[in-house]
């Protein structure tokens, strides 16, 4: 059990943690979510009394960590698998932290094999790959056999295998009626191994809740609706049935609808009233990304710009395509690319042919002789913010769907 | 938290990376074999130096000749030993590990130390006995009058030398600072301050200076030091604990970075 409460840290005026308590129960994977620099580091740190906190406190099984008693015994953390002297052997490294604890050396052995470094133990973990540093970092918080486990980013670097691998641990370890506190930026990943969410952005909390709640919160199920791009009309007054008929559209990039609120049968007698054909009635969900994404948008620290190259590129020759841009991306009111078996257009019109496999508006060069030499990375045409309801032609950057 | 098992642990921690093998093996063949040469060279000189000269010279202290060069191995085991640590990020393994951080200081300089004084005085007695070789007649024995104590103490000189490199990395946890601060300072600067008249009084409190007298048999003829040879080391074992205290605190207070 890990208990933060009013948490607050400061660095001179940047503060990296503000006012942050939650609770860490035993028994579950708790999952600790927020974008890059957003303070779930220097939380671990705090909890594991690496840091001092500027105000609050936090403690482990209700002692601050450096009055727990045997706290390695109780405690064990992955904060960073470089953290290693490259010129020691993965045995010595560990050895030396067992040792710490008064932890047997043929424990050592086991973790090592746990983790599948057994082969390497004895070499310079100098020529170790981030992968296997991780499996390293992972070991020494198995050491101590602890009941409180805290694991800071552990499936960077890691192969699908071992990041399965990783994924079935926590499971396990949980299910062994263990505190498991892991930290990451992936909330698809987290969607598969927490059952539990922390969420922060800029040091704060931004939601506190199991999965599951997360996800009913969070993400709402809608109807893709596609009339003949031919016809924009029909579109519009398909928009407007649905809207009458209580139902919510918003447009879509592509020029599809997304509807929320309606059954999908109801989509298609209203339709049908409306004497619309339909291309495309779809049921979907909003990914769980989606909805982290949307939340923390506002505390993102580091957003990219768009890169303007400076003209260096070397211009296109005459009628060639160039690559499809990803719209907005990591701009307000982006929404993450769906799965390609979604997102991609199995009945998509001819005409639209250029379009990319994440949906994306045909690209300024859909008519290639117009515009050979533009930017393949320009932003996609912006249409306002406002106004989600208007039934618009051109391709919109999406509003929030509910 | 049983200190037997921390300091069991930074034993593993320091046999267990070559620098600890290249740095100390570095400082007793570097000691040594520069004592071994200034000897011979000053058994061939003798003959050419001043009467007064001649009433000053000290068999003993210039076998160890070496100890000037040999300490800056010494200064880059205390060094690395220490910001090993900070460099590698272990810190915050290691600092989780053992919360108290008072104990994990004070069990690696003691460890670290431990071995420092091992290598030292095998080194000290070494470059004593070989340097006397080189000397021929001019020699010193171990049995005169304070030589023991010269020899004895040259190892404590080198041992104290590298617990004062090990405060100052705890202090500024960069190993490339502390030896960009360290290595100049004794290699250049406290040679200058000491041997230059208008700071001579001062430059002889310095920790190398000082602590240098221990080695030193035959007082100089007009040496006006107001210490003796215990007084010398005394002096230094000051500034080592200033060090050592100051990296203590510095770590109590500062967050594990």
């Amino acid at each position: 059990m890990i208990e933060a409460v009013g948490l607050t840290k400061r660095y001179g005026d940047k503060t990296a943690v503000y006012n942050l308590s939650f609770q860490v129960r035993p028994g579950a994977v708790t999952g600790f979510l927020g974008p890059n620099g957003s303070g779930k580091s220097t939380t671990m740190r705090m909890i594991l009394g690496l840091d001092n906190p500027t105000a609050g406190h936090v403690t482990i099984c209700g002692h601050p960590y450096d009055k727990l008693p045997n706290a390695p015994r109780q405690v064990g953390a992955l904060l960073d698998a470089k953290a290693v002297h490259g010129g020691r052997s993965a045995r010595n490294h560990l050895l030396s932290l067992a040792q710490l604890s008064g932890i047997p050396a043929r424990r050592v052995d086991e973790v090592l094999g746990v983790v599948g470094l057994h082969e390497v133990a004895g070499r310079r973990s100098k020529g170790f790959s981030l992968g296997m540093g991780q499996r390293l970092g992972i070991a020494a918080a198995l050491l101590g056999d602890p009941q409180v486990l805290l694991f800071d980013e552990p499936v960077n670097g890691l192969d699908p295998e071992g990041i399965l691998w990783v994924r079935n641990l926590m499971k396990s370890l949980a299910a062994e009626g263990r505190t498991v506190f892991v930290s990451s930026h992936l909330m698809s990943e987290m969607a598969l191994t927490a059952d539990h969410l922390i969420v922060i952005g800029r040091g704060q909390l931004m939601a506190d809740m199991s999965v599951k709640d997360f996800i009913s919160h969070n993400s709402a199920d809608f109807a893709r609706v596609r009339t003949p791009d031919s016809e924009p009309q029909q579109r519009e007054k398909l928009s407007a049935a649905i809207t009458e008929a209580g139902g919510h559209v918003l447009p879509e990039q592509d020029g599809a609808l997304r509807v929320t609120g309606l059954p999908l049968p109801r989509i298609s007698d209203l339709a049908h009233d409306q004497d619309v054909r339909l291309w495309e009635l779809s049921p979907h969900q909003a990914s769980l990304e989606e909805a982290y994404m949307r939340m923390t948008q506002g505390a993102v620290d580091y957003r990219s710009t768009v890169d303007q190259k400076e003209g260096l590129q070397q211009q296109l020759p005459p009628g060639a395509q160039p690559p499809m841009p990803v719209p907005g991306q990591g701009q307000p009111g982006w929404y993450a690319p769906p799965p390609p078996q979604q997102g991609g257009q199995p009945f998509a019109p001819p005409q639209a042919a250029p379009a990319g496999p994440y949906g994306a508006p045909p690209a300024p060069a859909a008519a290639p002789a117009a515009a050979p030499a533009a930017n393949p990375y320009a932003q996609p045409p912006q249409a306002p913010q406002s106004a989600p309801h208007v039934p618009s032609a051109e391709p919109t950057k999406s509003e929030d769907a509910r | 938290m049983a200190t037997g098992q921390v300091v069991r642990s930074e034993w593993t921690k320091i046999r267990s990376v070559a620098s600890t093998v290249w740095t100390l093996s570095t400082a007793v063949v570097t000691t040594i074999a520069l004592g071994m040469l200034i000897s011979a060279l000053s058994k061939n000189e003798f003959g050419n130096l001043s009467e007064r000269e001649k009433l000053s010279f000290d068999p003993t202290f210039i076998s160890f000749a070496g100890t000037s060069l040999g300490q800056l191995a010494m200064i880059v085991f205390g060094v690395l030993v220490v910001s090993n640590e900070y460099s590698t990020g272990m810190i915050r393994a290691s600092l989780a590990a053992v919360p108290k951080r008072g104990v994990f200081l004070f069990s690696k300089l003691a460890v670290a130390t431990a071995l420092a004084l091992v290598v030292g005085m095998v080194t000290s007695f070494a470059t004593f006995f070989l340097g006397q070789l080189m000397l021929g007649d001019l020699r010193a024995s171990i049995g005169d009058d304070g030589v023991l104590r010269a020899v004895f103490g040259g190892g404590l000189y080198m041992t104290l030398i590298a617990l004062f490199s090990m405060g100052v990395a705890a202090m500024l946890r960069s190993p490339m600072l502390s030896l960009g601060i360290l290595m100049p300072f004794f290699f250049l600067i406290s040679n200058i301050l000491g041997n230059v008249s208008a700071t001579e009084k001062v430059g002889r409190f310095l920790p190398d200076q000082a602590g240098s007298r221990i080695m030193q048999v035959v007082t100089p003829v007009d040496d006006d030091t107001p210490y003796g040879p215990w007084g010398g080391l005394g002096i230094m074992a000051l500034w080592v604990i200033a060090a050592v205290a100051g990296g203590y605190v510095l770590l109590r207070r500062r967050d594990a970075q």
